[in-house]
């Protein structure tokens, strides 16, 4: 069978499938189970109305336990047996990661990154946001910053590699410094700051996301609160301060929580740009090098990060709750 | 304390859009001035211009004799209340109100002082630490008075501030307001709303716009007894002036106009004899019907009836010529109307000639 028979087939079924399903279960509700038809039909038809959400809600709380309570339970579990699977470890695996210089750096980048790269994007969105906010050409802007937004992470450290390449052929930082007769250098090598250049291509990549949240929220801010303070007297930046900031607190929370756990989960950045050499591992990079070859210290990995990001994630779903 | 004066006052939009043009107007320190107009007449827009939120396009405007068109809000010396409230979402009673003095960067003392005072006045005291999430619609008004008390402003400016509220707040609020404007007797203020009892009650002067102008300014009762345009005539009271198509068949200190409805009405408004076979409308206002066996000068048929208790509305057919129905105003309960042949009069000195839009009075 063709690819593409393959494919369509798939579409078919999985929609088919779908369609099918809440049409034959409700049919099974209303009909079979709490018919209307006998003498208790309010009540009936009551129940059947209590179950219905549940009905709707089954096939996705069997998909999310399939592919997301059950690989927790599992990978915890692994990462308690040795490299090969076989053996019972209990917490070596954490107690030998934890002792190693290696898992220590990328704890502390790890950390680096989690206060310089929200807070990046979550600030240079809010510049952006009311920057452009009256601009006549603001749109075009903002549709500028929002692109990165689009592009895999991938793609745009591979664009951010031709930024910093050493080459001042290739690379437009070492041209200009090419230009003014500096030589050329690796900025990727320099320790320490390096962390810093490769976060700077995700807070480039998030800060079109906090820009649109945030543009929403300040032009949801009631117009006469800042009349009013224009009256009372407020310069620009007491009203952007006191009068806009605190009204949007709860949205910039959110975004700033939300990019936080999404800098917990990248992977990608660091190991197009450096590999995690020179010092610039992260926790989730650290823990595909050890991917495939040592699945007990992966998975530990895995579960440190993941008890790091169930905190900020708890705060951001209440904090988006109680805004949306 | 301080006098505003328009002079020639006009608001563009974008060079094309005109939406005033032409204002002129004197206000003087301590009086309480009303706007008002149907929506979109440009009322809140004027009021806005005076505040610096909108910039003048046209003319200049002077407080306490500065020309102040350039200057900002905050230097003019006004203090606005906005329809919504406008109160700070995320601060207290107290900071809402101390907010124009700490970026004044008045003394914590001078604040303090100043926020109490107003608290005390408006009964604000036991909410001076709560959100505004927390207060109701009327507390909310008040605060938003008390921050504008605060600051203490030459010109006091309120911007529909009583739409909000339910009718029973409405009232004590506009009474709060009056009261308000006496202990305050210096303080100028400037009151735009579409609510014709708050214009008669509060005002000193009623300013009433209308096609991108000022109709007509005078007291309240000026605009009521002698209005200067039909539009005037029939903005002022509710329910409008009726207004009889007629011709002028007999002039001198009295005024006879045959209707064409096939009355005849005397008015007490004089007319020369170059006004015999003027084409008029006769504006009597329906309180100013009484119902007339002889000497009617309409009759028609009650077509429906209000009885609202203290007064009872009669609705008639259109005369004929006139483009509304005829409305009388009977004080009191009047029983089994509806569906009789009525004839109305109305005395002399209550009868309003226009013609062609203009009142004869103000020829």
């Amino acid at each position: 069978m063709s690819p593409i028979v393959q494919g369509i087939l798939t579409i078919i079924i999985g929609v088919g499938g779908c369609i099918g399903y809440f049409y034959a279960s409700n049919i099974l509700l209303d009909r079979v189970i709490f018919p209307p038809k006998t003498d208790d039909q309010g009540r009936n038809i009551r129940r059947a109305t209590m179950v219905r959400p549940w009905l709707f809600l089954l096939p996705a709380i069997l998909a999310l336990g399939l592919y997301l309570v059950y690989p927790v339970v599992g990978s915890f579990l692994r990462s308690l047996y040795n490299r090969s699977g076989n053996e019972f470890v209990g917490f070596g695996n954490y107690v030998q990661m934890f002792a190693e210089h290696g898992f220590r750096v990328a704890l502390f980048n790890n950390f680096l990154w989690v206060v310089f790269v929200p807070a990046g994007a979550t600030f240079f969105g809010l510049l952006v946001a009311q920057l452009t906010d009256r601009l006549k050409w603001g749109n075009i802007a903002k549709s500028l910053i929002f692109m990165p937004m689009a592009i895999s992470f991938v793609g745009a450290s591979l664009i951010w590699k031709f930024v910093y390449a050493a080459d001042p052929d290739i690379g437009i930082i070492n041209a200009i410094r090419d230009y003014f007769g500096a030589a050329p250098v690796d900025p990727m090598q320099i320790p320490f700051w390096n962390n810093f250049f490769i976060m700077f291509i995700m807070v480039w990549m998030q800060t079109g996301f906090a820009m649109v949240i945030l543009s929403a929220a300040l032009r949801g801010i009631p117009e006469e609160t800042i009349e009013a303070a224009i009256i009372d007297g407020a310069n620009p930046f007491q009203i952007f301060f006191r009068i806009k900031v605190p009204q949007i607190a709860g949205t910039i929370v959110v975004v700033w929580t939300t990019i936080t756990f999404l800098t917990l989960k990248v992977f990608d950045i660091v190991y197009t740009m450096t590999g995690g050499n020179f010092d610039t591992e992260i926790l989730p990079s650290y823990m595909m090098d050890y991917m495939f070859r040592d699945d007990g210290r992966a998975t530990a990995v895995a579960f440190v990060i993941m008890v790091i990001v169930t905190p900020v994630m708890i705060w951001n779903i209440r904090q988006a709750r109680r805004e949306l | 304390m301080a006098d505003l004066k328009l002079s020639d006052v006009g608001k563009t939009y974008g060079g094309t859009v005109e939406v005033l043009k032409h204002i002129d107007l004197d206000i003087e320190a301590g009086e309480l001035i009303v706007f008002v107009g149907p929506s979109g007449c440009g009322k809140s827009t004027l009021l806005r211009m005076i505040a610096g939120l909108e910039k003048i396009t046209a003319g200049t405007l002077e407080i306490d004799g500065q020309k102040v068109n350039d200057v900002p809000p905050a230097q003019r010396g006004i203090a606005m209340v906005f329809q919504s409230y406008a109160l700070y979402p995320h601060m207290t009673v107290r900071d809402n109100m101390a907010f124009a003095l700490q970026i004044a960067k008045k003394s914590k003392e001078e604040i303090t002082a100043s926020v109490e005072r107003a608290a005390k006045m408006l009964q604000l005291e036991p909410y001076l630490d709560r959100l505004p999430k927390a207060l109701s619609g009327g507390q909310r008004q008040r605060v938003a008075i008390g921050r504008a008390i605060v600051r203490d402003p030459k010109v006091y400016l309120f911007d529909e501030p009583l739409s909000n509220l339910d009718a029973a707040l409405r009232v004590a609020t506009r009474i709060e307001i009056a009261q308000l404007k006496e202990a305050m007797p210096d303080r100028t203020m400037i009151y735009v709303t579409h609510d014709q009892v708050e214009a008669m009650t509060l005002a000193d002067r009623i300013v009433v716009l209308a096609n991108k102008g000022i109709a007509q300014v005078g007291a309240p009762l000026e605009l009521y007894e002698t209005p200067k345009s039909e539009f005037v005539a029939q903005f002022i009271g509710s329910p409008a002036m009726n207004l009889l198509p007629g011709e002028i068949t007999g002039t001198g200190t009295r005024t006879k106009v045959k209707l064409a409805g096939g009355g005849t009405a005397v008015s007490d408004v004089p007319s020369t004899e170059a006004d015999l076979g003027l084409k008029v409308n006769v504006g009597i206002r329906p309180e100013d019907f009484t119902i007339a066996q002889q000497a009617a000068l309409y009759r028609g048929k009650v077509e429906m009836t209000e009885a609202l208790g203290e007064v009872t509305l009669l609705h008639f057919a259109a005369d004929e010529g006139a483009k509304e129905p005829v409305i009388a105003k009977l004080p009191g309960i009047h029983k089994g109307l509806r569906g009789d042949e009525v004839g109305l009069a109305a005395d002399p000195s209550k009868v309003h000639l226009f013609a062609e839009g203009t009142s004869l009075l103000y020829r």
